[in-house]
């Protein structure tokens, strides 16, 4: 079997059989935990394994299941990426979801549950990333939100119940509007490829894309941007992201943010090549990247003013994912090959620091008892680690030297000086205003006074250090192979290498 | 388009997409659950039907496959769990106050035109007839969300998603003959998973607010809006005021045993 089959058929395999696992001895509680790291941790290796190929034989391109699948410069990283967070988040979910089934806040069935579902969630994820098929790509999409919407209500809280109904409506409707996306992209193609049983396959309408009616490819752009965005949480259809953030468990927080928007955003990159190039010919040639511009640069300030407004922790780092993910969005949409790899790059970096965050969060809000910011103080003075950790890695998403967020916006600031010099502007106080609006709360929470009984809790700070670690190796040394899929990721979008 | 010209396979076609949208009105302006519930039934019954035209002109067999499954999943099986669920739910007789049904139902009549319009650029001859479905099936879609912004009820809103998913079908069927099989089981099959989710949520939410209205759903908002303890309860008069804002927020806990003592709140707390 190829590392492919094993990347996706591990996750599979264990999200059944930790669902057949009788979840009533006590034993039973600890077994989940520790399979369902086990599980991760062989994802890891097959990603590791495919990765290696990739690297040593270039682009993978291959059928299975009688589906296309395709591996190339602009997801290998990603795949790695993912499965690595899975990985670590699987660390610390373990001894997290322990102790919220001591406390009794869920029941060893629903205990069981997370981490099947959990699974599934990381299954859809790679086959997401794996895919060469559109279609394909949107079933995983909404199987990604079906697998994460009975982990939001996990606590069965009223407002865990209302935040996951939010979420399953929202998504759901903006998942809707991207097939309807997808179906035009194949009508499209119905006229175009040879085989138009095939017209779903990327990399086919890839090759064909200026062939591809632009009346038509505007359209699906436009419900593409609207459905994928949702996932994004591009600014209006970002309402669930605070919710589900905030009233889940934390180790799906994590996810949600490190890996989950990515992977949306990485959608709508993939189905921006196609528009571009179908509408290269046209009056209006960059009007898909001109709409991910708009709604990069409204999401990226409204956040940040947002920021400033938080009560919850929880909330307060889902709007920063917001604020980052729509830097991104704005990179992309601005095009060019600078641009392209710092927004590329910045996938990389904020994912690993957010998902460090909330793991942090995590540890932080089981100290103070809640997850409400005026009442988490002196964290430093009760466990360091945790404290210190929060404070490192807030320091880093704000985008302070020498970790690699610096690196990646530095890179997009110079790009907007170069294509869009006035827009560089709006990114400058935008910047400016969410790492006041960040600082603010986080300077009382990591210093002040611990309330008087604040006890420390079994921290494993591990995946933090190692995710913070290479945060700073990747601002300030990329290794060549990184540096390398980074440079094909470049030139496969925009079509021009690096200066 | 001229329907003379059309073969009077494809005029049946049409017409099936025409009653498709018709039920979409239908469904939009019933107040009766159960009512609805058979509108949306007959709705998938007339997709499935679609698809089989389409599968006939086209001599596409796998297009019989999905025509199946439309009528089992979209007409039978969802209906039914939707019907189980509402009596369960001691629903049967309820009966929505549907909010301006005159303004809503201008609204649907506005985005049928709005579709047509969208899609008038696609407009190469031998496309014609595509065209037309194609904006039946956009208007689907968008009526779907209509219902889904006025109805209050969560099994209306379900309703509205799903017959979203129907004009999604639509669209697929007649106008590329079909996605590939496999995209279309998996399509079904996050359709049904989403049902069996509605499904727990609706019980879930049953229990956590007694009602399926969603509009009571508003715990969760903005943090200046509904956190503040003290202010909350008095700023907010029009949702059962300092009760509901005061059980929420103020000392939410995460461990039932660990309460934090009211007095260390905000001001004392910081340095």
């Amino acid at each position: 079997m190829s590392a492919l089959t094993w990347l996706l058929l591990t996750p599979l395999a264990g999200a059944l059989v930790l669902l057949l696992l009788p979840p009533l001895h006590a034993w039973s509680r600890h077994l989940v935990g520790w399979l369902s790291l086990a599980i991760s941790a062989l994802t890891l290796l097959a990603a590791i394994w495919l990765v290696a190929g990739v690297a040593a034989t270039g682009d993978l391109s291959t059928i299975a299941l009688g589906l296309p699948w395709r591996v190339d410069a602009l997801n290998v990283s990603l795949i790695l990426l993912t499965a690595f967070i899975g990985a670590t988040t699987a660390i610390f979910a373990r001894p997290y979801m322990l102790h919220a089934c001591a406390e009794g806040r869920i029941g060893p069935i629903r205990l069981r549950t997370f981490h099947s579902l959990y699974q599934v969630f990381m299954l859809t994820m790679l086959v997401a990333l794996t895919t060469d098929n559109l279609g394909v790509l949107w079933v995983a999409v909404e199987g990604a939100t079906l697998a994460t919407v009975l982990l939001v209500s996990l606590y069965r809280t009223p407002e865990a119940i209302e935040a996951a109904w939010k979420y399953f409506i929202l998504c759901g409707v903006g998942i809707a509007l991207a097939l309807f996306g997808a179906v035009l992209t194949y009508f499209a193609a119905q006229h175009v490829l040879a085989d138009p049983e095939s017209g779903l396959t990327w990399s086919l309408l890839h090759a064909a894309a200026g062939d591809l009616e632009p009346a038509v490819m505007r359209l699906a752009f436009v419900f593409l941007l609207v459905g994928y965005g949702t996932k994004v949480g591009l600014v209006p259809m970002h309402q669930w992201l605070p919710d589900a953030h905030s009233e889940g468990p934390t180790p799906m927080s994590a996810v949600l943010s490190g890996l989950l928007l990515n992977i949306a955003l990485y959608a709508l990159v993939r189905l921006k090549m196609l528009v571009d190039g179908s509408l290269a010919a046209t009056a209006a040639p960059h009007l898909a990247g001109q709409l991910m511009m708009g709604f990069g640069l409204v999401s990226f300030l409204v956040a940040a003013l947002f920021l400033h407004r938080q009560r919850d922790i929880k909330r307060l780092f889902s709007y920063s994912s917001i604020e980052h993910m729509g830097l991104m969005t704005f990179a992309f949409g601005l095009g060019g090959a600078l641009a392209t790899f710092g927004a590329l790059l910045h996938m990389l970096v904020h994912s690993l620091t957010k998902s460090a965050i909330f793991i942090t969060v995590g540890h932080a809000t089981q100290i103070a008892g809640t997850q409400r910011i005026d009442q988490i103080r002196g964290l430093i003075r009760t466990q360091p680690a945790v404290g210190w950790g929060l404070l490192l890695g807030v320091t880093a998403i704000a985008g302070f030297p020498p970790f690699g967020i610096f690196t990646s916006e530095f890179l997009l600031l110079n790009a907007t000086m170069q294509t869009a010099p006035w827009l560089s502007l709006a990114l400058l106080v935008g910047l400016a205003i969410a790492f006041a609006g960040l600082f603010r709360h986080l300077q009382p929470m990591v210093y002040g006074t611990p309330p008087t009984g604040q006890a420390p809790v079994t921290a494993n700070m591990l995946p933090v250090a190692v995710h913070l670690g290479l945060v700073i190796w990747l601002g300030l040394a990329m290794p060549a192979l990184l540096a390398g899929w980074l440079e094909g990721a470049v030139l496969m979008v925009t079509g021009t290498a690096l200066p | 388009m001229n329907m003379a010209e059309l073969s009077l396979l494809q005029q049946s076609v049409v017409l099936l997409a025409a009653l498709v949208l018709f039920l979409s009105f239908v469904l939009l302006a019933q107040a009766r659950l159960v009512s609805a519930i058979h509108a949306f039934a007959w709705q998938g019954a007339l997709i499935a039907a679609v698809t089989a035209v389409v599968a006939l002109i086209q001599g596409a067999h796998h297009l019989y496959v999905s025509a199946l499954l439309t009528l089992v999943l979209k007409a039978l099986l969802i209906p039914w769990m939707l019907h189980r669920l509402v009596r369960r739910l001691a629903l049967e007789r309820h009966r929505e106050t549907i909010a301006r049904p005159a303004l809503v139902a201008s609204g649907a009549v506005a985005l049928v035109i709005f579709s047509w319009w969208l899609v008038l650029p696609i407009i190469a001859d031998k496309l014609g007839f595509t065209r037309n479905i194609i904006a039946v099936s956009l208007a689907v879609v968008l009526i779907g969300l209509l219902m889904m912004v006025s109805r209050a009820q969560a099994v209306a809103q379900v309703l509205g998603f799903m017959s979203m998913e129907n004009g999604l079908f639509l669209a697929a069927v007649s106008a590329t003959g079909g996605m590939p099989l496999v995209v279309e089981l998996g399509v079904a099959f996050d359709v049904l998973v989403a049902m069996v989710l509605f499904g727990v949520f609706f019980l879930q939410i049953s229990d956590s607010i007694d009602s399926l209205d969603v509009d009571r759903l508003n715990r969760l908002r903005e943090a200046d809006a509904a956190a503040d303890p003290g202010v909350g309860g008095v700023a907010d008069p029009d949702d059962g005021g300092a009760t509901e804002t005061g059980a929420r927020d103020p000392n939410r806990t995460l461990g039932a045993d660990v309460t934090v003592p009211a007095s260390r709140s905000a001001g004392e707390a910081r340095p």
